[in-house]
């Protein structure tokens, strides 16, 4: 139940596909230019999106993964089929009015991001959820910009007359106006972010839907949590070299001093490991402090150049693993 | 021995200020301003006032909101309001004309950082914001003293103009493009201040005349040609708008290039665009590509060869 509650809020307000994602910006600012325009497509994106995300995470363990995107889509498009099919039936003018853009649907990136994000690497119930929480976030947003474009553009609240028709500036209907109230609102939701962010409060936007696989994550860039996965695993990483790296040093170190020279002109050394390349400072800092007391003793290092260090510093290493 | 003190630079100061050169463009619109008072009453008066008014009294207010440093006193607020104004037709709401000028000093202004910062001319933009906006009450040219379509719009239906009213300035249109004698004294006035040079105007004006010899239906026909220069907002746009000092490209050889963009596009505007004017999407569209204009028109370096600089410049 808590997860439940947890996925809602997440794409209401923490994730919010609009102000914070920043997807499926096409529909967002082609079809609001009325309150209900906005409302409509956002309940019929909510529908799609609850019930592919649905779908797709019951047959996640069947689909194959080098075919997942087109069994997605398959799945997607065959809700929004039904979804377009029910809208010419029963509501013909949201129809009308909405146009190409539900048979786009299909290709939104929120959904589309949705299944490969969360609904594929999570069980049924909390994918419907997801898609649920994503859907009402995406209409909340659709829905504010509507009517902020529709009363100022127009001067009508859900098609009742406010003010004057006359007095309407009709930019806010046209393509320009969307992008004038979308900047003002996403300024207005960093504003509340950063006020909150003063305070002391967790305002980080990955959740639970965060498999810990930064690989093929949407969000990986700017992401606070995939920066601190990242610095575990070098952790992880640098612990396990430390160690027998540190046994090998002892015994190696006495030795080295005097195959300094040998290993530095030699080439048939092995090649270095690729995981080595992400060494971690301490282990630089030995090798420096090491490298000052060699160059010191020999003075065949004294003139060599600066570049040539690096290398030696490989070659070095390679022979320490040996 | 003691070295001479120097100070950090720059070592040579130009007596040229903001305010001053600001003062300059005021001095160099009374005339055009003036004319329009003259051809369309008092009302061009109020609709200046009241434009004057908002720009000046939105960057006092945004100062205050974000706690910056007010700087009405450089007089770019007041260019912007005067320029907004001769943009408009004299029958606008007054509130219309307010809302475009706080649009010009907020949004296109403010928001971007201020004066200096901004990427598209502020009175262009509002311009057309209003254009957009309220495309009847933008477009409605009926006064008093005149009735009817502008020139342009006449020859665009093919119908014949009158080239010396229109070079004279007592025809329909906004309140400070009109007259071309009046902004040519304005231009001259600039050139002679040294406040713009010809780059940008020249090689805009030519584009266009070149592109309506070639595009424009009627071959080399002065009378067409001369109601096309002097009619709709040529004038006004490419001697006091092209020419902003923030939203044109740095080298010269870049504003040579912004001003044939100009060009190219008012000729495609006029002639096969919708509406009969094209200057001032014309000039927003070519704000819009000064920082490409740029990019690509780096000035080599003293001393540096420029091969090597470009090559350098690319990786």
């Amino acid at each position: 139940m808590k997860r439940i509650a947890e996925r809602l809020y997440n794409g209401i307000i923490k994730e919010n596909p609009t102000f914070v994602l920043t997807l499926g910006m096409c529909p967002t600012l082609a079809v609001t230019t009325s309150a209900i325009n906005g409302l409509g497509m956002g309940l019929t994106t909510c529908a799609v999106l609850a019930l592919s995300n649905l779908f797709i995470s019951i047959l996640r363990k069947v689909l194959p993964d080098k075919v997942r995107i087109p069994a997605f889509i398959v799945i997607v498009a065959s809700f929004v089929t039904m979804v377009q099919l029910l809208l010419e039936a029963y509501l013909p003018s949201l129809n009308q009015s909405l146009g190409i853009y539900i048979p786009l649907i299909v290709v939104n990136c929120i959904i589309l991001g949705r299944a490969e994000s969360y609904a594929y690497k999570n069980p049924p119930i909390p994918s419907l959820f997801d898609g649920i929480g994503m859907g009402l976030g995406f209409t909340f947003a659709l829905t504010i910009l509507g009517i902020f474009r529709e009363f100022i553009g127009s001067g009508t609240f859900f098609g009742n007359r406010v003010f004057p028709e006359e007095y309407g500036v009709t930019i806010f209907v046209l393509a320009p106006g969307a992008f004038f109230v979308l900047a003002m609102l996403v300024a207005i939701q960093n504003y509340i972010k950063d006020k909150m962010e003063a305070k002391g409060k967790d305002t980080s936007k990955i959740g639970s839907g965060c498999g810990m696989n930064c690989m093929g994550c949407p969000e990986a860039k700017g992401c606070s949590k995939a920066e601190k996965i990242k610095e575990a695993e070098d952790n992880d990483e640098s612990e396990e070299e430390e160690k027998p790296s540190e046994d090998k040093e002892k015994k190696a170190s006495a030795a080295e001093e005097k195959e300094e020279v040998k290993s530095e002109t030699s080439s048939d050394e092995p090649e270095k490991e690729p995981a080595e390349e992400e060494d971690t400072e301490a282990e630089d800092d030995k090798e420096s402090d090491e490298e000052k007391e060699e160059s010191s003793e020999s003075d065949s290092d004294d003139k060599k150049p600066a570049q040539n260090k690096p290398s030696n510093n490989k070659k070095k290493k390679g022979k320490r693993r040996k | 021995m003691s070295l001479p003190k120097v100070s950090s630079n720059p070592h040579i100061r130009s007596a040229a200020t903001t305010q001053l050169i600001m003062l300059t463009v005021i001095l160099a619109l009374m005339p055009a301003f003036g004319y329009g008072i003259y051809n369309f009453g008092i009302r061009a008066l109020f609709v200046c006032i009241v434009c004057v008014a908002t720009t000046v009294i939105s960057e006092v207010v945004f100062a205050l909101i974000t706690k910056k440093k007010i700087r009405v006193d450089d007089l770019s607020a007041v260019v912007t309001g005067l320029l907004l104004a001769l943009n408009l037709p004299v029958s606008i709401p007054l509130w219309q004309a307010a809302l475009g000028s706080a649009f010009a000093i907020i949004v296109v202004k403010e928001l971007f950082g201020g004066l200096g910062k901004n990427f598209m001319n502020p009175a262009l933009g509002a311009r057309c914001f209003l254009l957009i906006s309220f495309p009847v009450a933008m477009t409605n040219f009926e006064t008093d003293c005149y009735t009817g379509a502008t020139p342009l719009a006449l020859l665009k239906a093919g119908e014949t103009v009158n080239v010396k009213n229109m070079i004279l300035g007592s025809i329909p249109g906004t309140i400070g493009e009109t007259s071309m004698i009046a902004l040519l004294i304005g231009a001259v006035i600039m050139l002679l201040c040294g406040v713009i040079d010809l780059k940008i105007p020249a090689s805009y004006i030519l584009t266009f005349l070149v592109f309506m010899i070639f595009f424009g239906g009627h071959g080399f026909d002065p009378a067409f040609l001369a109601a096309h220069l002097s009619g709709g907002g040529l004038m006004l746009g490419a001697f006091f708008m092209a020419t902003d000092y923030v939203t044109r490209p740095t080298s010269a050889k870049g504003q040579i290039i912004f001003g044939i963009f100009l060009g190219i596009l008012t000729g495609i505007f006029r002639v096969f665009g919708p509406s009969a004017e094209g200057v001032s999407y014309a000039i927003i569209f070519g704000n819009c590509i000064v920082p490409l204009i740029d990019k690509f028109t780096v000035p080599v370096p003293f001393g540096i060869n420029p091969s090597e600089f470009r090559k350098g410049g690319k990786s």
